[in-house]
């Protein structure tokens, strides 16, 4: 039984993981950027060798009943590639749900809903905040996404100079207003961290792509690119579409506790990420600010006790 | 004429001819209806394409689709013109984006040609129209926005709506 030819199943290398088809057999590289508990991240390109592009992989979980895995990972890969299409085409949709989109300032007007929930945001408004999703296997469980040149904003705030706190006032205020933008269009991130927001260099024209984005490309270690650059939002594997001011509090909760954690010096900065999210909430963010504070009462899950 | 690799489909490349101002739109159609096997390619109406990108989202998802044995219509260039559409009912995706007999400029696709100089020459035999340059220039001065609004149901068409569409049909069929 105890052999010593047997290896000992934590003990073997770590397999080299089989990517999905068409990747298994693909002749362009596929580089592992990251790993998460249910996913991998891969660097490829896409539609065309130039284009970069993010490849998220939800292997198979031997351990689960295989149509209960293919269910799961199903269901958990649509609903991300759904909220990412959702929120690319905010203000781009012809107007379903009650939206406004067409005239942003006629909109403002006459949106009167208590909970400022579903308005429209402006044209394209979070066109470059979340990836775009180029393709995806549900049944396969792979997706691609538009890749995010940059930093996260983790690693910028580490490499930050900190004489100039004006700077990362200036970057919290702009995460703050894209937490606001997203929860106003309807989703929560549900996984806000500092790692999920990335700072990427400020393209002056949408029609530069890659090679300006190379050559820009916020620098490896501190290099004095600073926290300028726009915010982008990653990560949607927890996303979840809801306009309860509940889901979008906890969301700003998780936000405010993995920043105090990751950053304590800056922790007490945080108030200019909900300064500028109630902004850009518009209405509905006074209420979300002040559930925010029962939240952080109690914790993020709501008691089920009375 | 252009041949294109996509990343990741090394064995089904894509030989594509963009056609202006083609004169037998008619005929191209019926042979498609009647089935002519000589056309096997897939004829998109240029003026509800955005982008080349847009043609290659639909081009990969059919492809992938035939590669994992999953068909929703006849053979992979129907199935191109079928995934260029935001929803699933078939006959909808031909009618809007296939050929029809009114239609002015037709992108042609030829997946995984035998012989690409033979299907260059049946095409350019067959179809009668000046051949230019696929480009996102030249894509973009054939489309009809108001086509490409209806299709997808979007109010503005332009860069911010192709990462839309290009989702739009990434998911269609969930």
């Amino acid at each position: 039984m105890a052999s010593s030819q047997e290896d000992h199943p934590l003990q073997t290398q770590p397999q080299p993981r089989t990517l999905p088809p068409p990747f298994n057999t693909s002749p362009a590289p596929c580089v592992l950027i990251a790993q998460g508990a249910e996913s991998l991240l891969y660097r490829t390109t896409f539609l065309t060798p130039t284009q970069p592009a993010a490849l998220k992989v939800r292997p198979e979980k031997k351990w689960r009943h295989p149509t209960l895995d293919k269910r799961l990972t199903r269901q958990r890969v649509l609903a991300e590639a759904r909220v990412l299409v959702k929120l690319s085409g905010e203000g781009i949709v012809a107007g379903g749900g009650g939206r406004k989109v067409k005239d942003p300032k006629k909109g403002k007007e006459k949106e009167s809903g208590g909970d400022g929930g579903g308005e429209g945001v402006g044209v394209g408004a979070l066109r470059g905040v979340v990836p775009a999703v180029l393709g995806l296997d549900w049944e396969r469980g792979w997706i691609v996404m538009e890749w995010i040149e940059g930093v996260t904003v983790k690693q910028a705030i580490y490499a930050r100079d900190l004489a100039d706190e004006a700077a990362l006032k200036g970057l919290l205020r702009r995460i703050g207003g894209v937490v606001g933008l997203l929860h106003k269009a309807g989703v929560v991130h549900g996984d806000l961290t500092t790692s999920n927001v990335m700072l990427r260099p400020t393209v002056s024209s949408s029609s530069t792509t890659t090679e300006e984005g190379e050559k820009t490309k916020v620098g490896d270690g501190g290099d004095g690119a600073g926290l300028d650059g726009d915010i982008a939002l990653i990560d949607f594997g927890l996303a979840t579409q809801s306009i309860s001011d509940e889901d979008r509090a906890v969301d700003l909760y998780v936000l405010e506790r993995a920043f105090g954690s990751t950053h304590p010096k800056e922790e007490g900065l945080f108030g200019e990420v909900l300064e500028a999210y109630g902004e850009s909430m518009g209405k509905g963010g006074k209420v979300v600010l002040r559930r925010l504070e029962d939240v952080r009462m109690r914790g993020r899950k709501k008691s089920m006790i009375g | 004429m252009e041949t294109i690799t996509l990343p990741h489909l090394p064995n089904h490349p894509l030989q594509l001819l963009l056609f202006r101002n083609v004169k037998n739109a008619a005929f191209l159609r019926q042979q498609l209806l009647d089935g002519n096997t000589d056309f096997e390619y897939a004829f998109l109406d240029a003026a509800v394409i955005l982008s080349r990108q847009h043609v290659l989202a639909a081009c990969f998802k059919a492809i992938n689709g035939i590669s994992q044995g999953r068909l929703k219509s006849k053979n992979v260039h129907s199935e191109i013109v079928f995934d260029m559409s935001p929803n699933s009912n078939i006959s909808e995706s031909f009618r809007r984006f296939g050929v029809s007999d009114t239609t002015k400029d037709i992108l042609a696709i030829k997946v995984a040609p035998k012989d690409p100089a033979q299907v260059e020459q049946h095409l350019r035999d067959s179809v009668r129209g000046t051949t230019i340059f696929i480009t996102d220039e030249n894509l973009a001065s054939m489309t009809d926005q108001a086509r490409i609004r209806k299709a997808y149901k979007v109010d503005v068409v332009s860069q911010e709506a192709e990462a839309y569409i290009i989702g739009c049909i990434a998911i269609k069929g969930s």
